[in-house]
């Protein structure tokens, strides 16, 4: 069964200057377990799309099932739910809470889920290890990296098992190696199960996936599967470089 | 969100700013500060009155005699010895309320017993006196009606001069000397303590009207049954009014003043006087609470506003919270509880600074200090309550973000 339905889904946007269609009445499937690339220059409705997905947005027509639950029909507090339970976040600029230390950060999805303190903080600690930060749990956002950040953020998103991970330009700002770093990580995680959704305009990225769905003028003009690039192969010959 | 979660968030985030929190923070310090010293200042007032009218007795007031004109110089208040222990005897019959009517002199002696002597104040009272001035003996017994009419030699010591001549040795019908006179102690008074200028009221001897006025004081009083002043006890404050002008009425008439002449004595109200005193205090008390309703009401405006660039400042955190699943209550709730935390916080430092306030005047002022516990709650709670109503506007704002509008922000 598929884990997202998508038929004729449609976002238009009432401006002053007329009416403005993102996204003209797309349809796709994605499977349970799947790591698909969803790609397009910027207004392509690309992140129009991602809204919709991460339940953030509501369509302005058509229908979407996120694993069954039709989500068109839900409220404001239904959409905070379903995002909580079913839908981890990964964004560009790693978006962290400043003041918080790694396992703070790793902890706050389950502060909404009522989830009580050492349940919290077994679980985030075990999310923190899955990304191999376990050393860096007491580390603020500043006294890390931006891969480890990203990890941190990573880490946060997988924290209640969530059915699919959402990532938005996951590697817009880190430099190539820790790219691939983090591109490896996704790559282990969706062999461990997770079904995986990444926004990129980084022809590169979409390379590592199995799947790229690829937008212009908010409708769908290519969807493909390919044999994804291995992210620690593309690793070790960078490492053999920089040895000789 | 559980609240426990919440508080912490809102502590995090108030001591990130530990500075711009600490100004925010000063008008709420200010107002609570000013209810706390206001209550204590205000209630320390009353009860300084209270304790003035309880010392002197409730509802008097106070005759002396007026000035005399002699050869054209005008002698000073109670110069004339125009009030006499009958003008007192006509004020208990005739004036309705008055439930006692304490003619006395006073006068100065030296008190001689065995070895030791002691220079003190000499009252000669009547049985009245115990009623007017609410004060009875704490040893033996008060004078008898026979032993006032006769103007029997006997005498009640104040503790104060039972301790300096008596030690701890009972002094009840022992003899004391008084300018020469043999006086029986029939008893000691009980204690009174400080009256309200700092005399020690304690300090005395009380014998029977004539015997003082024949034996011990003298000067003209013997002569023309003057006396040096009249308590006049009321039974009811509102009486003491109306009383006082009908016992003008009564004395002019008794003394045979005319038309055009001036009272020969003099009245005063001694519950009127604490009162103005204390609605003093209370008009002090008022312009307190003036200076902290204006400074509670600056103080929230500070905190609506600095929660304003809190929630501006935390768009993204705001819009991260949101896509992580938080709902828009849960968002409500957390700004809500920052800024009474903010508010309750300044609360807190006002107590301190209040009842140490409070504390410094009722020092200065010789007043026991009462700071209340509910007067604490209640400015404590009342902060609170400017946080949870400057601080709702901001939290709105914060809770009615777009997740996808707030996430993009920078």
């Amino acid at each position: 069964m598929a884990l997202i339905e998508i038929r004729d889904l449609a976002r238009a946007y009432e401006l002053d200057s007329g009416r403005v269609v993102a996204l003209d009445g797309v349809s796709l499937d994605i499977d349970e377990g799947d790591m698909v690339a969803v790609m397009g220059p910027s207004g392509s409705g690309k992140s129009t799309l991602m809204n919709l997905l991460g339940c953030l947005d509501r369509p302005t027509g058509g229908l979407y099932r996120l694993a069954g639950v039709p989500v068109e029909t839900l409220d404001k507090d239904g959409l905070a739910a379903l995002r909580n339970r079913r839908i981890g976040f990964v964004f560009q600029q790693f978006n962290l809470l400043p003041r918080t230390d790694a396992l703070g950060n790793v902890e706050l999805p389950m502060i909404y889920a009522g989830v009580d303190r050492r349940t919290r903080r077994e679980k985030a600690l075990r999310a923190l290890a899955r990304v191999g930060l376990s050393e860096r749990a007491h580390h603020r956002p500043t006294q890390l990296s931006g891969g480890q950040q990203q990890r941190v953020a990573i880490a946060r998103a997988l924290v209640n098992d969530p059915s699919l991970l959402l990532a938005d330009e996951p590697t817009g700002a880190l430099d190539s190696r820790t790219a691939l770093e983090i591109l490896a990580l996704f790559q282990e995680l969706n062999r461990e199960g997770v079904t995986l959704v990444l926004v990129t305009h980084d022809a590169d990225v979409g390379r590592h996936a199995r799947r790229v769905v690829r937008f212009r003028d908010g409708r769908i003009v290519e969807d493909r599967r390919q044999e994804p690039l291995d992210a620690r192969v593309a690793l070790e010959a960078m490492t053999r470089e920089t040895a000789a | 969100m559980p609240l426990i979660e919440a508080f912490r968030s809102a502590l995090s985030a108030i001591t990130a700013n530990a500075l711009r929190s600490g100004l925010t923070m000063l008008g709420i310090v200010i107002g609570v500060a000013a209810v706390i010293a206001m209550v204590a200042i205000g209630s320390g007032a009353r009860n300084l009155v209270d304790q003035q009218i309880r010392s002197l007795g409730a509802n008097l007031a106070v005759i002396t005699p007026g000035n005399v004109t002699q050869g054209g110089a005008r002698l000073g208040a109670g110069a004339a010895s125009t009030l006499t222990d009958e003008d007192a005897l006509a004020i208990k019959r005739e004036i309705e309320g008055v439930t006692a009517a304490a003619p006395f002199v006073r006068g100065q002696a030296q008190v001689v017993q065995g070895a030791q002597n002691w220079s003190t104040g000499v009252f000669a009272i009547d049985e009245d006196w115990f009623v007017a001035r609410e004060w009875s003996v704490a040893q033996g017994r008060e004078f008898d009606p026979d032993e006032i009419r006769r103007g029997e030699i006997v005498v009640l010591l104040g503790q104060t001069v039972a301790r300096n001549l008596f030690g701890d040795e009972d002094p009840v019908d022992k003899t004391v000397r008084v300018r020469n006179v043999p006086f029986r102690v029939i008893g000691v008074m009980a204690p009174k303590g400080q009256s309200a200028f700092g005399q020690d009221q304690d300090d005395a001897i009380f014998v029977p009207l004539d015997a003082g006025r024949r034996r011990v004081i003298g000067r003209n009083y013997a002569k023309d049954r003057s006396v040096g002043s009249v308590f006049v006890k009321f039974e009811r404050e509102e009486d003491i009014a109306p009383g006082i002008q009908r016992i003008e009425a009564l004395l002019r008439q008794r003394h045979r003043l005319g038309a055009d002449q001036e009272n020969d004595f003099a009245t005063r109200n001694l519950t009127e006087i604490a009162n103005t005193a204390a609605a003093s205090a209370n008009t002090l008390s008022w312009l307190l609470a003036a200076v902290a309703a204006v400074s509670l009401m600056v103080g929230g405006i500070g905190i609506m506003n600095i929660m304003l660039v809190s929630v501006t400042e935390r768009t993204r955190e705001i819009g991260l919270r949101l896509a992580v699943g938080a709902r828009p209550r849960d968002i409500l709730g957390q700004f809500l509880i920052e800024a009474t935390t903010l508010a309750t916080l300044g609360g807190a430092v006002g107590v301190a600074i209040g009842v140490g306030a409070a504390y410094a005047v009722a020092n200065m002022a010789g007043w026991p200090s009462l700071v209340s516990p509910e007067a604490i709650a209640v400015a404590v709670l009342f902060s609170g309550l400017v946080g949870v109503f400057f601080g709702f506007y901001p939290a709105r704002r914060a809770a009615a973000l777009d997740p996808i509008e707030a996430l993009r922000r920078e």
